[in-house]
């Protein structure tokens, strides 16, 4: 198809899958710590942020590098699967969709903190004194009115996985059909000079992200028009 | 109904500490900035919590050392001072955001009692950044009442708005008051509003009570700064005895006495209050004639006290058994030798009806 091989087409939906993950599940850790960091007065706020923002910042290789240590077998986070009896993270899938969960962290928590901190706190106390639960206050107020920073939250993250190389590429190695992203099927196409099959997912991968990027600041546009001032 | 509530709630260098007992009807909340009148409302609400506090309204226990209701669990409507609509919901959604939540057993207002009472029909499909400052706030208040409050909480809802929006809006409250024979307490920098929404008044400064009682007793205290304020003056009540026609002429009894203002729509009967300020008032000593003021009124002094402007003195009236104010000059005092005890008349220039 398109001249993709097999090999291209795994590694194509490997990429997928862990993008796909990869945002879902950050959705669900980030929405609280977002919210945590937007609203909380403490002094561990700077800390976390900064905690958080470390992946922007460390070269993959670092981050790579430790995750592989913490998932051997002498690291915490191995001990840890081994006394519950599972697998080995590393070079398996949950090894790496781990390892894109913390690199691709804080392209979920700075839209979803920013969205957040934007909101007047007054209309938490109006959802208050109008009976709302701050759960219901969660749901009908604080969600819709993020809904930009959820969708860049998602979006980001799910594209900033896509492009990820370094840290797969340390705890994954690069086994067929398992931890072999299309980035890193790249890596190895280019290595063994096989440039037609490079450019096929190069180009893909470029028309993918464009894509995405395009529908969601057509998005954004659209409902930027909605103001979320008072 | 009664409110009573006793507050100690300390913010970094401010210090609320009030201990108060409410009637029914409009309470007007005055102070300086930074007096603790919004704290006070917060606390109230429970948005912020007190390090010592008891509130207990209509009986329910809403806060004591045991007790601490989160403020959604409190039947108060809280209309604040910029109207806080959800930008993300419709007109009707934010209206139904808390009707929603009221069991309709404990609903005392309907949707389309509280849609008409605020006059916002035409509204209902629109967006908050759709409408203008006054119509925002309509909402906010219609959204507040749908919740079938106990108590209203105001919060200078007017300082937002321009002087056209504002008194487009304050018949609706005086509507909104002769609905729901709730509670309010409204916080307010203008002694109009108060002189025309209250009937009892609770001052404070820097956290603490100054004064709380009736409206007149309180706005005409001359150890209190608002009869030293340049728009001081009395409310009297009064009602309708005359629509003269031939001169468009509307003739009020005030006691014994009657007073004449400008043609207005009332009924005969009707009982109205009217605001007299201070610097509208001057005295004689016998009953004038050849005077182009109408309105005279028989009184008393019953005090002089110092104005700021040591040109002026305050004089302090027994009006038809109620308190007016005078504000005359050092100059005149000394003429007339006025001194406490004797008998006057005060000349009424001109007269604000406040309803």
């Amino acid at each position: 198809m398109l001249g993709f091989t097999e090999r291209d087409l795994t590694a194509l939906w490997l990429s997928l899958r862990l993008a796909l993950s990869t945002s879902c599940v950050l959705l669900v850790l980030a929405t609280p710590l977002s919210l945590w960091l937007a609203r909380s007065r403490s002094r561990w706020v700077v800390v976390v942020e900064s905690l958080v923002a470390l992946p922007l910042v460390l070269p993959p290789s670092v981050l790579g590098f430790y995750l592989l240590v913490a998932m051997g077998p002498q690291g915490a986070l191995g001990k840890l699967v081994a006394s519950l009896g599972g697998a080995p993270l590393a070079f398996s899938f949950t090894g790496i969709l781990l390892g894109s969960l913390v690199y691709s962290l804080p392209f979920a928590v700075q839209p979803l903190q920013g969205a957040f901190q934007a909101q007047p706190a007054r209309l938490l106390e109006v959802a208050a004194t109008l009976r709302a639960s701050p759960l219901s206050t969660f749901w009908r107020v604080t969600v819709p009115l993020a809904r930009r920073g959820f969708l860049s939250a998602v979006v980001l993250s799910f594209a900033h996985t896509l492009g990820e190389f370094g840290v797969v590429l340390m705890i994954g190695g690069s086994i067929p059909g398992r931890t072999e992203t299309a980035s890193i099927a790249i890596f190895r196409q280019v290595e063994t000079l096989d440039y037609a099959g490079a450019q096929r997912l190069s180009l893909t991968l470029v028309g993918l992200c464009f894509t995405l990027l395009l529908v969601t600041y057509r998005l954004q546009r659209a409902t930027a028009r909605v103001s979320v001032l008072p | 109904m009664t409110l009573d509530a006793r507050f100690l709630l300390e913010q970094g260098s401010f210090t609320l500490d009030v201990d108060l007992t409410l009637p029914a009807g409009c309470t007007g909340i005055v102070g300086a900035s930074g007096s603790g009148k919004t704290s006070l409302l917060r606390c109230i609400a429970g948005l912020v919590r007190a390090q010592v506090g008891k509130l207990h309204v209509n009986g329910e226990v809403w806060q004591d050392e045991r007790t601490f209701l989160p403020t959604q669990r409190r039947r108060l409507g809280y209309v604040f001072q910029e109207p806080s609509l959800f930008p993300h919901l419709s007109v009707r959604e934010n209206l139904n955001f808390g009707l929603s939540r009221v069991p309709v057993g404990e609903r005392k207002l309907s949707y389309a009692d509280a849609v008409s009472l605020l006059g916002i029909e035409p509204l209902l499909t629109r967006r908050p950044d759709q409408l203008s400052g006054g119509e925002r706030q309509r909402v906010a208040i219609a959204r507040a009442l749908l919740t079938s409050p106990q108590l209203l909480l105001m919060d200078e809802p007017l300082a937002s708005l321009d002087l056209a929006s504002r008194a487009q809006i304050l018949p609706y409250f005086e509507a909104v008051q002769r609905a729901l024979s709730i509670p309010v307490l409204y916080v307010t920098h203008a002694p109009f509003e108060l002189a025309r929404l209250a009937s009892h008044v609770v001052l404070l400064q820097a956290g603490r009570l100054l004064a709380s009682g009736a409206l007149n007793d309180v706005i005409t205290r001359p150890d209190l700064p608002l009869s030293h304020l340049e728009d001081a003056g009395a409310v009297l009540s009064a009602q309708v005895v005359e629509q003269n026609d031939a001169y468009h002429l509307t003739l009020l009894r005030v006691g014994s006495s009657t007073l004449s203002i400008a043609r207005r729509q009332l009924r005969i009967g009707e009982s109205t209050k009217l605001h007299v300020r201070a610097r509208d008032v001057s005295l004689t000593l016998e009953r004038p004639s050849g005077t182009s003021i109408s309105n005279v009124l028989p009184a008393q002094v019953l005090g002089i006290f110092a104005e700021r402007d040591p040109a002026h003195r305050l004089v302090q009236l027994q009006v038809e058994g109620s308190v007016l104010l005078a504000r005359i000059t050092h100059f005149s005092l000394d003429q007339l030798r006025l001194t406490p005890g004797l008998h006057v008349f005060a000349q009424v220039k001109s007269v604000a009806l406040v309803e």
